[in-house]
């Protein structure tokens, strides 16, 4: 008895913490989404509005182009490092990886520094090249801080496949080409799958990159940012909030049913 | 290594990638360190706009680093007890009560605190104290915590090893004391550089709960990018990731080692 | 067809010479055996023979009249049984089997009854359209064998095809195993670290020891005449018999036996089942330690060379601890051999 007890009191201050802080504001967030002028109709009213079905459309179409294009990326620059050893692998790979942790407004500066009005573009190339503060600007702050977590997710799968199954496949007659697709690429899918929709559902919530470009492309959370401070419509962006949380959530959710492997995002 | 066209192709593409993310890296350091980075590194070298952000932001990085601290103390208080209590009841309640504080880690930033806001904005002593703030960095660097230890706990023979330190006498928190805590090490190591670095760098969730007194590191970021020159809005990336790197190389030696031993 | 390895050696990038300059030649449907401890390069000179490892200069691997030293593994037309049986998890037991044939784009009608002729030799019918993962262990067996032979190979390579197995079942599948490779009139080489698998399956067995050839010959001639200590042990384990030799006697603590006349070895083995329990016997000594094992009785005897030597004692009756004994063995038992290098 004294045991259950004592794990009693072990998950005690996780309780306390995660019903204050987490489960009762959550509920706070829905109920407000229902205390405007349309009442639970606000929803219906998202769905009415063009502007809000257009950032809608425009930040899925770029979390899908980023998440494709950080797949593509990050597994063949994975599998390279995962099969071959070289002078300056070790290099290459703190390169890949050390942007892991770096925040939104961090990697909308350095995207600021490539392509904004003073960036290194703008300065080597004839004419005027700035793309920071538009849509490719967007997709590019997105993919850099994507790339290192498919990377991670991508090798860390490979080394998990067994060689043996490579080495048979070969035996078969299979050509290293064919070995790619029939053996390898299928081994890695439950981990693709898992490390594409991490990249989706981080982008897709992104705010710091968005914020520090001050793009003129309206996407989801900055939106939600205008409604909240400068409209002072907080039914709205609660509303809006509850969407986008749940989109994330059940798709992460559906990915990890389907990987199997734990699915985190973030920053 | 021979050099197939296959494999240039991948060389090219891991090259080309490490380039988009280590060139503006560098050009923000280079920035951060010149006299003026429109005259280039021929107008000289400079720590006065290190100095400059240190005079301006000194607060918010300091802030940042209290924050942390504090953030790691919370989450190792709550989490590892609790990480403990989910490996020891690995039912279905616990898969849910897992699964339910990993929200933060899929829900948006912005939804989180725009939830907090909404609950806590009208208790004004709590809503302008820097708790406020650390109550967003918790909430969001918890599962990490409870993730990494739990794998740990999961990975090595939990059972066999309390019942017999039981056999030898050993009381219910004697055993969490003494066995427990001593073999999830590895993965209270992993979690706890992983909340400090989180912590130093998150800005989503800052940013909506901070207030024009309480600056976090990040937030200072965004003011200077959006007000500051150039040079000391790199300088100010620059201090960020010498704090930063460090962190991140050692969080990803700790996950690796932890990673291996829960194997 | 038939295999022949020239000189063959390799030094891993580390530094490691897991296999030393080795020749060998594996006749037309003849089965091979590897044979030897962990770690002694068995499966470093499969490899090199399915074409998995690049070997040193200088090593030449022939099939038949073909020199495919440089050939690539893909185009070896080998098949290869691998320890894990590394089955493809993303295909049924079908298209694993088919595979082979299916990347040498072998039309389909045919594909699919050679497949059909495949699963029905290794009694796979019921299982054709199942995941790989719903399969025992067993069965999984009986698929790697049956995916590595559908495409018709030159020479079949298993690499402890049994060792992922439990005890009990390895056993029932090492006479199974045997009988197929003997169905299949392939010549194949087979990697083991299990004498009784070696000596169950194996038309010739090659002992290797630290990356060197040691014996290669039938199982009898390996049993009855090692040429070294080390295959003497290794096969049967034979106990050594150390004492000193005067005038062709072999003096031992226990007493003195005659050896076989014309020997010019100086380390003298013999084995359990060749030690016998006989009051005339020339050595004394005094039971151990007597275990029952079913058909006979292990006795182990102190006093006769400086540690416990073994007897296998098949009567019904056994003597007890602390009893006095004599023994007696045969000058033709004894296995008289040279001092190994080592
Ligand atoms: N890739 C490698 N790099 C370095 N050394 C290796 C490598 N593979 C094998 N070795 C070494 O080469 C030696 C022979 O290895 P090999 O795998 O051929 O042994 P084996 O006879 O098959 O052993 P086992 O019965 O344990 O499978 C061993 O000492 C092993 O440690
Ligand atoms: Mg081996």
């Amino acid at each position: 008895m004294a045991n259950r007890t004592f794990i009693g009191l072990c998950l005690l201050p996780l309780a306390v913490f995660s019903l204050a802080f987490l489960a009762l504001p959550l509920v706070r967030l829905v109920m407000a989404s229902g205390e405007g002028t349309e009442g639970w109709g606000i929803y219906l009213q998202i769905l009415q509005t063009p502007r809000y079905l257009q950032t809608l459309l425009q930040t899925v179409l770029v979390s899908l182009a980023v998440s494709v294009a950080a797949l593509a990326i990050s597994t063949t620059a994975g599998l390279f490092l995962a099969r071959n050893r070289f002078p300056g692998r070790g290099a290459l790979l703190s390169i890949l990886t050390l942007p892991l942790a770096f925040p939104g407004v961090v990697v909308g500066f350095l995207i600021i520094l490539l392509g904004g009005r003073q960036g290194l573009f703008n300065m080597l190339l004839p004419g005027h090249v700035v793309f920071a503060y538009s849509l490719l600007g967007l997709f590019l702050g997105y993919l850099y801080f994507s790339i290192p977590r498919v990377l991670l997710t991508v090798m860390a799968a490979t080394e998990k496949l067994d060689p043996a199954l490579e080495e048979a496949a070969r035996t078969l007659g299979a050509s290293p080409y064919r070995v790619v697709f029939d053996v390898i690429l299928p081994g890695l899918a439950p981990s693709l799958v898992a490390a594409g929709a991490i990249a989706f559902a981080t982008a897709m919530g992104a705010f710091g990159t968005a914020f520090t470009l001050a793009t003129d492309i309206d996407v989801l959370p900055m939106v939600i940012y205008t409604e909240f401070t400068l409209s002072a419509n907080i039914a709205m962006a609660s509303a809006l909030s509850v969407l986008l949380g749940l989109a994330t959530w059940v798709l992460l959710l559906l990915a990890r049913s389907f990987a199997g492997a734990t699915v985190a995002a973030g920053g | 290594m021979r050099l197939t066209l296959p494999r240039f192709l991948q060389l090219a593409v891991t090259l080309l990638t490490a380039a988009f993310l280590i060139v503006p890296a560098i050009q923000s350091i280079v920035a951060g360190l010149t006299v003026n980075y429109f005259r280039g590194l021929s107008s000289g070298l400079t720590l006065r706009w290190v100095g400059e952000v240190w005079r301006l932001y000194a607060d918010s990085i300091l802030l940042s680093m209290g924050l942390a601290v504090a953030c790691l103390g919370v989450t190792l208080v709550i989490g590892v007890p609790a990480a403990y209590a989910l490996a020891k009841n690995p039912g279905r309640l616990s898969r849910i009560l897992e699964e339910f504080i990993s929200l933060p880690l899929a829900v948006p930033g912005l939804a989180l605190a725009l939830a907090l806001l909404q609950l806590y904005g009208s208790m004004t002593g709590f809503r302008t104290s820097w708790t406020f703030i650390l109550v967003g960095h918790v909430l969001y660097t918890l599962p990490f915590m409870v993730r990494s230890v739990l794998a740990v706990l999961m990975a090595m023979d939990l059972k066999s090893l309390e019942e017999s330190a039981a056999t030898l006498g050993a009381s219910a928190a004697t055993r969490f004391r003494t066995i427990v805590v001593p073999n999830a090490m590895p993965g209270i190591l992993a979690g706890a550089l992983t909340v400090v670095t989180l912590s130093i760098g998150e800005f989503n969730l800052t940013w909506m709960l901070h207030t024009p007194y309480l600056k976090t590191l990040p937030v200072g970021l965004a003011d200077s990018y959006a007000s500051m020159r150039l040079e000391i809005a790199s300088a100010y990336t620059l201090v960020f990731f010498v704090m930063i790197v460090p962190l991140l190389m050692a969080m990803q030696w700790a996950t690796d080692r932890a990673q291996r031993i829960s194997r | 067809m038939t295999l022949t390895i020239r000189n063959a050696s390799k030094t891993y990038p580390d530094g490691t010479r897991a296999l030393l300059p080795t020749d060998l030649t594996v006749g037309q449907g003849e089965i091979l055996s590897l044979l030897g401890p962990s770690g002694c390069g068995k499966t470093t000179l499969l490899r090199i023979i399915a074409g998995l490892e690049t070997p040193d200069a200088g090593t030449e691997v022939r099939f038949d009249d073909e020199d495919v030293t440089r050939l690539a593994v893909e185009r070896r037309n080998v098949g290869m049984v691998f320890q894990s049986y590394a089955l493809f998890p993303n295909m049924s037991v079908r298209a694993n089997i088919g595979y082979g044939l299916k990347v040498r784009k072998v039309p389909r009608a045919e594909r699919e009854q050679r497949v059909d002729e495949v699963l029905a030799l290794c009694r796979l019918g019921d299982y054709a359209e199942r995941a790989v993962t719903a399969l025992s262990g067993g069965q999984r067996q009986r698929v790697a064998l049956a995916r590595a032979m559908a495409p018709r190979p030159r020479i079949l390579l298993l690499d402890e095809p049994l060792s992922a197995l439990d005890a009990a079942l390895r056993d029932s599948l090492r006479d199974e195993l045997a009988a197929m490779l003997r169905q299949f009139r392939i010549t194949a080489v087979f990697v083991t670290h299990d004498q009784a698998e070696a000596l169950a399956i194996a038309d010739r067995i090659a002992v290797m020891s630290q990356g060197r050839m040691q014996q290669v010959g039938p199982p009898e001639e390996l049993y009855r005449t090692p040429v070294s200590s080390f295959v003497a042990r290794f096969i049967g384990n034979a106990m050594p018999l150390p004492g000193s030799i005067v005038d062709g006697r072999l003096v031992l603590p226990g007493g003195h036996l005659p050896l076989p006349a014309g020997t010019s070895g100086t380390e003298v083995f013999v084995r359990a089942e060749d030690v016998h329990l006989d009051d005339a016997g020339p050595l004394a000594g005094t039971v151990e330690t007597v275990a029952f094992s079913g058909g006979h009785y292990r006795i182990g005897i102190a006093g006769i060379t400086g540690e416990t030597l073994f007897a296998t004692h098949p009567g019904r009756q056994a003597p007890r601890p602390g009893d006095s004994v004599r023994l007696r063995i045969d000058a033709g038992d004894l296995l008289v051999l040279p001092q190994d290098r080592s």
